[in-house]
């Protein structure tokens, strides 16, 4: 590991002024950035650790309904937060499906959300890859690639993002509150992870400096307790990143869709938010040869990147997969497998 | 520049003074405090050997920079039992043969007192696989490990119970 300065500021302004700096970088829990680190993936001159800050670490429920979830609330806290899970059970859902019990202990909201991605080609600092190394190339593009995009890539970068998290909350119109050196902002978390086009080593709108504060989750976002779902495929049922995953959640009223949300995760540089399947289920019923539809609306621009046009069938059935169980309703309980289709107690039918 | 940190570890406090930034939470209680039991497995948070509960709660210790747990509470596998009487985790993996080469072993049961502490897993046999799928086992002894827990698990209700009752 390359050596750095390591500095732990008292305010978020403090915070703001010694991360700006070219080289700095924050460190909240560092399960992401201390492992990329090791492996001189991630070659930091300064550490502004943030994990000592007071008030980013509390879930607040905001008077209009929202609500408004600190940056530094572990992934563990959140999910096992019984209100929490009961109005937004997909995300909590998705929470549980990813990392391993130690990791969700330790990382943080914010961490999750700029968690990078886990292409082998960046993570091998032997490979070309444009995205650690502007313009050097991507490896990744005549290489192992069947877990790479299938939407939203460039010739420059065929990358995935991993977060489960993300995928649930860009669903629900998610906000994200940041800290800058022109004081307090916010933006869609939609907007928060940009696609690769040629910069795929610029990943967020994140400016330096920028530090995510909070999470907030608007009103309507509770609408949809009764009818929500997070489901992910994987390569193992446990601690693993999706190879496909889908959240949908469905607003029911006299038997027909009022409002459908539904995003992918593990297809593009972003979490994918599949606005043109949602308006085909709006006012309809919710029958399979709708999710159909859907689901074929949601891949329609999808193209493999390599060895991994299986995925965009997949990611179809997943789709159909996740809006049965959505709208088959919420179970009580977040099954003993979290978001897998081969669970034992709901959605055991194969993808 | 040094930095200095306080620990508390397994009950004692406990000073240091850091000469340089870089050195995990996992290597400062292997390398300074010669606390071996836990284990460096990957030394990437992928196996979960080095399991230790910060503040209460388990941790891949190999992840998290020393410097910047200044003030926490630890507990290692060295600080479990009491004397010679085995923590009943401890205790269960031994009757069930929890281990076959062991040295995931303290990883395990610190994952597993971490587990029941966060008491989402019950008597579930497959909610208990979940919640330990952070800890790898290359000997394969998981049957072992998921009785051993199951019976940690039972001890733990019951003494609750004969507590409120």
């Amino acid at each position: 590991m390359k050596p750095f300065d390591y500095v732990r500021p008292a305010t978020v302004a403090e915070a703001v002024a010694a991360a700006a700096q070219p080289g700095a970088t924050y460190l909240a829990a560092g399960t992401n950035l201390l492992d990329l680190m090791k492996g001189g993936v991630s070659r930091p001159d300064r550490l502004v650790d943030i994990t000592h800050l007071d008030g980013l670490d509390e879930i607040e429920h905001l008077a209009d309904g929202g609500l408004r979830i600190g940056a530094l609330v572990s992934n563990a806290d959140l999910a096992h937060d019984v209100d929490f899970a009961k109005s937004y059970p997909a995300v909590a859902e998705a929470l549980l499906s990813g990392a391993s019990a130690q990791l969700r202990n330790a990382a943080s909201v914010g961490g999750n959300l700029l968690q990078r991605t886990r292409c082998a080609y960046f993570y091998d600092t032997a490979s070309r890859c444009n995205k650690r190394e502007a313009g050097s190339g991507c490896d990744a593009r005549g290489g192992e690639n069947r877990t790479h995009a299938v939407l939203g890539w460039s010739e420059n970068c065929i990358a995935t993002h991993p977060s489960d998290f993300c995928v649930p909350l860009v669903a629900l119109d998610a906000v994200v509150e940041i800290e800058g050196r022109n004081g307090r902002r916010e933006i869609a978390l939609d907007d928060l992870h940009r696609l690769p086009g040629s910069t795929p080593e610029r990943e967020s709108a994140l400016e330096p400096g920028d530090l995510i504060v909070a999470v907030r989750l608007p009103p309507a976002a509770g609408g949809f307790a009764a009818h929500a779902r997070y489901l992910k495929v994987r390569e193992r049922t446990s601690y693993a990143f999706a190879m496909v995953s889908a959240a949908a959640a469905l607003r029911i009223e006299n038997g027909k869709i009022a409002e459908a949300r539904l995003a992918l995760g593990g297809v593009a540089a972003k979490p994918w938010r599949a606005r043109a399947a949602e308006d085909v289920l709006r006012g309809v019923a919710p029958t399979a040869d709708a999710f159909q539809e859907a689901a074929r609306r949601a891949l329609a621009d999808a193209k493999p990147s390599g060895d991994n046009a299986f995925k965009i069938e997949l990611a179809r059935r997943i789709v159909v997969r996740a809006l049965i169980l959505a709208a088959a309703g919420t179970p009580a309980r977040i099954p003993a497998l979290p978001a897998s289709p081969f669970a034992t107690t709901s959605g055991a039918i194969h993808a | 520049m040094n930095h200095s940190i306080s620990l508390t570890v397994n009950g004692a406090r406990r000073e240091f003074v850091l000469d340089d930034p870089r050195v995990t939470l996992l290597d400062l209680l292997r390398e300074r405090l010669h606390l071996t039991g836990t284990k460096k497995g990957c030394d990437r948070g992928q196996c979960g050997a080095c399991t230790i509960l910060v503040d209460g709660k388990r941790i891949n210790p190999c992840l998290a920079l020393a410097i910047s747990h200044d003030g926490a509470d630890i507990l290692t596998i060295e600080g479990v039992a009491r004397g010679d009487q085995l923590h009943p985790v401890q205790a269960a993996f031994i009757a069930h043969d929890g281990f076959q080469c062991g040295f995931c072993t303290p990883g395990q049961i610190m994952s597993a007192i971490g587990m029941m502490r966060e008491a989402q897993a019950g008597n579930d046999p497959e909610r208990i696989r979940e919640c330990m799928s952070g800890n790898l086992c290359r000997c394969g002894a998981y049957a072992g490990i998921v009785d051993a827990v199951l019976e940690a698990q039972a001890g733990m209700d019951e003494s609750n119970q004969r507590r409120s009752a």
